[in-house]
């Protein structure tokens, strides 16, 4: 587990989508892994800026549609076969054709419940409590109209005075210290 | 077109893009996050909004007296009986689920074309597909006569060891709209969770920063989030796009596996499937034309807006007229003397009133006015418009249920239908329902999605150079 205690890293705040992706991308050029981005609105630059290019979301859909239609179409096939078979006009009791459009709608609702879940699940939402949220310009700006890059204190790079210095050099409008 | 039409105005292309613009220039984020916000963070709630509320409460109201007496005495209350079993209740489910799919149009498949007109108009779009399915739902389950025998059609595993019959167009319907219900559902609120994240950071009371708190579940911006959250969006609107077009397909698979004629054709899932999203539109234009003007939007939801959904309804306009006509043609061509027999009872019978109804509402007026440019950008024109599809829409619902099934084959089984007062209460408590909870939405809820707003902003364009180099 990570220290619950002490500096959580430093914020740098800046004013344009451009100077965080520029800053973004040289902090992961000079060796930076624990960073982290935060924008108003996705911004798919900074995210391929830090080294983040694909997601699991994809996966765990595809892995949920087709679990849901499978299972869909077994349940049906079972109920009208074994459990509870319905002669109709004498017709198959295996009548597969019918069970279509319960396996269709189906193989959406897993896929779309586990791409919805899967995202809050990989993002590790809820979260009610952040470090970040007790920086007062996070709060201001991140969800409105401020660009923020954090460099993380679990970075071995991590030092409070010259990490501060090296963030300053991007120009920022302010950097400051977040505390756990 | 004529060719004034289609001179470029200077003043409607970005520069910074080269592309039309949306929304009104010179907007900033930190602007539009007030704008938006403001209206729900406020502690002054418009007097007209109570006005409209009190109606609308009233009407729901209204539908939970038709609803309880109901329960106490059945659905005998109601004009259902033999042959036209199917009614209201059907007419409205159907009607209402209608509605609903402009909303999921808006939010998923135009944002699969990249439609960005669409970001400021898809959350109360989306909205109103939840509030309608909210209303469609309760019909069928009021029709089936002992609503609280409903989780019958559920597979569940009962102590009687009955279960369902998956060979059944009615157990399909249960699938699709449940389906349909929960990812509208689940689609609008991942939707909105950056911007419930916006509202806690502007709130300044400690409950609405503990509501919205809970409601954003601690969203903070993070590019990786944005990044997984932005391919389940793309995700949801892939799958909503072919569940959208399942579910009416669905619906009008209860009428075209019958036998009956007028119901048993194949035209039906794509013109019932047009004729939802005609409506749905229609619908959207009933809201949006209200909403922009009392909470002064006129800047995010422009005259394009208006203009564009007035467009999609003429094409969709001229599916359905195609639909009808085809019916007439089929009735002909078939040379079945029953299909001939409908197509004139429908058009000429003792209720062939309501046929011409329909045409009037939705192909003589709508298909004649829209083509001008100059109307789909009067706003008075454009809601008065909307009513009467909406009107129309209904209508074609009446003329398909009502005529086909109070004249079958044998005149010996024929009969006729006239609504009860409770069949117009529960129908018009369901409007009321369904303003009231768009009422509290537009209260309680960000009705655009400033998230998405933002990246329509100058402020958002990353200079070339940059983007070309992060790509990398």
């Amino acid at each position: 587990m990570p220290p619950r205690e002490g500096t959580y890293g430093l914020l740098a705040e800046f004013e344009t989508p451009g100077d965080l992706i520029r800053a973004a991308r040289q902090a992961r050029q000079d060796g930076w892994r624990r960073l982290d981005c935060y924008s108003p609105y996705p911004l798919e630059e900074a995210a391929e800026a830090i080294g983040f290019h694909r997601n699991k979301v994809p996966l765990l859909t595809l892995i949920g549609g087709l679990l849901g239609g499978a299972a869909m179409f077994a349940l049906q096939t079972w109920i009208s076969t074994l459990a509870y078979p319905i002669n109709v006009g004498g017709r198959p009791t295996y009548s597969w054709t019918a069970f279509v459009v319960p396996t269709y709608e189906w193989t959406i609702l897993w896929a779309g419940l586990s791409a919805a879940y899967g995202t809050l699940a990989l993002c590790g939402l809820p979260e009610l409590y952040h470090p970040l949220f007790n920086s007062p310009n996070f709060r201001d700006g991140a969800t409105t109209d401020k660009f923020f890059l954090c460099l993380e204190a679990l970075d071995p790079k991590f030092d409070l005075v010259e990490s501060r210095a090296y963030l300053q050099a991007f120009e920022p409008l302010s950097v400051t210290e977040v505390e756990y | 077109m004529a060719t004034s039409e289609v001179k470029i105005d200077e003043q409607r292309i970005d520069p910074a893009t080269g592309e039309y613009r949306v929304i009104t220039p010179g907007q900033t984020f930190r602007g539009v996050t007030e704008k938006i916000t403001r209206l729900v963070l406020t502690p002054h709630t418009p007097l007209g909004w109570f006005a409209i509320f009190g109606i609308a409460g009233a009407g729901a109201t209204m539908l939970m007296v038709a609803v309880v007496w109901l329960f106490l005495k059945g659905v005998g209350i109601w004009a259902i009986s033999q042959p036209v079993a199917w009614g209201f209740a059907i007419i409205n489910f159907v009607w209402w689920i209608g509605i609903g799919h402009a909303g999921t149009l808006i939010s998923a498949i135009l944002l699969l074309f990249k439609q960005g007109w669409r970001n400021s108009i898809n959350r109360f779009a989306e909205a109103m597909t939840i509030f309608a399915v909210v209303c469609a739902g309760l019909f069928p389950l009021l029709h089936v006569g002992r609503p609280w025998l409903g989780y019958w059609l559920l597979p569940l595993p009962l102590t009687m060891d009955v279960w369902p019959q998956f060979r059944s167009p009615l157990m399909w319907d249960c699938f699709a709209v449940s389906t349909y219900a929960t990812i509208s559902v689940v689609f609008w609120y991942l939707g909105m969770i950056p911007d419930l994240a916006t509202m806690r950071d502007r709130s300044k009371t400690r409950l609405s920063q503990y509501v919205y708190g809970m409601l954003a579940m601690g969203w903070r911006g993070s590019v990786r989030h944005w990044a997984r959250y932005e391919t389940a969006s793309l995700l949801l609107a892939g799958l909503a796009t072919p569940l959208v077009l399942s579910v009416h397909t669905v619906i009008s698979f209860d009428f075209a596996v019958a036998v009956l004629p007028g119901w048993h054709t194949t035209i039906f899932p794509p013109y019932f499937v047009a004729g939802a999203i005609y409506s749905g539109f229609a619908m959207v234009l009933s809201l949006a034309i209200p909403l922009r003007k009392f909470y002064h939007l006129e800047h995010l939801v422009t005259l394009r807006h208006i203009d564009n959904c007035g467009k999609v309804m003429l094409a969709t306009g001229f599916i359905v007229a195609y639909g009808y006509g085809m019916e007439a043609f089929m009735a002909w061509y078939s040379a079945d003397h029953w299909e001939a027999f409908t197509f004139w009872n429908r058009a000429f019978g003792p209720m062939g009133w309501s046929y011409w109804v329909l045409i009037t509402c939705n192909l003589a007026i709508p298909l004649t006015t829209l083509w001008s440019r100059k109307l789909r950008r009067n706003m008075l024109f454009m809601f008065i418009l909307s009513i009467i599809v909406n009107t129309g829409m209904w209508f074609e619902r009446f003329v398909i249920i009502v005529t086909s099934l109070s004249r079958d084959f044998l005149p010996s089984s024929w009969g006729t239908y006239r609504a009860t007062k409770w069949d117009y209460m529960t129908y018009f408590g369901t409007v009321g329902l369904f303003v009231f909870l768009f009422l509290l939405f537009v209260r309680f809820l960000p009705m655009i999605p400033m998230s998405e707003v933002r990246t329509m902003l100058p402020g958002a364009k990353i200079k070339p150079k940059v983007a070309a180099e992060a790509g990398d």
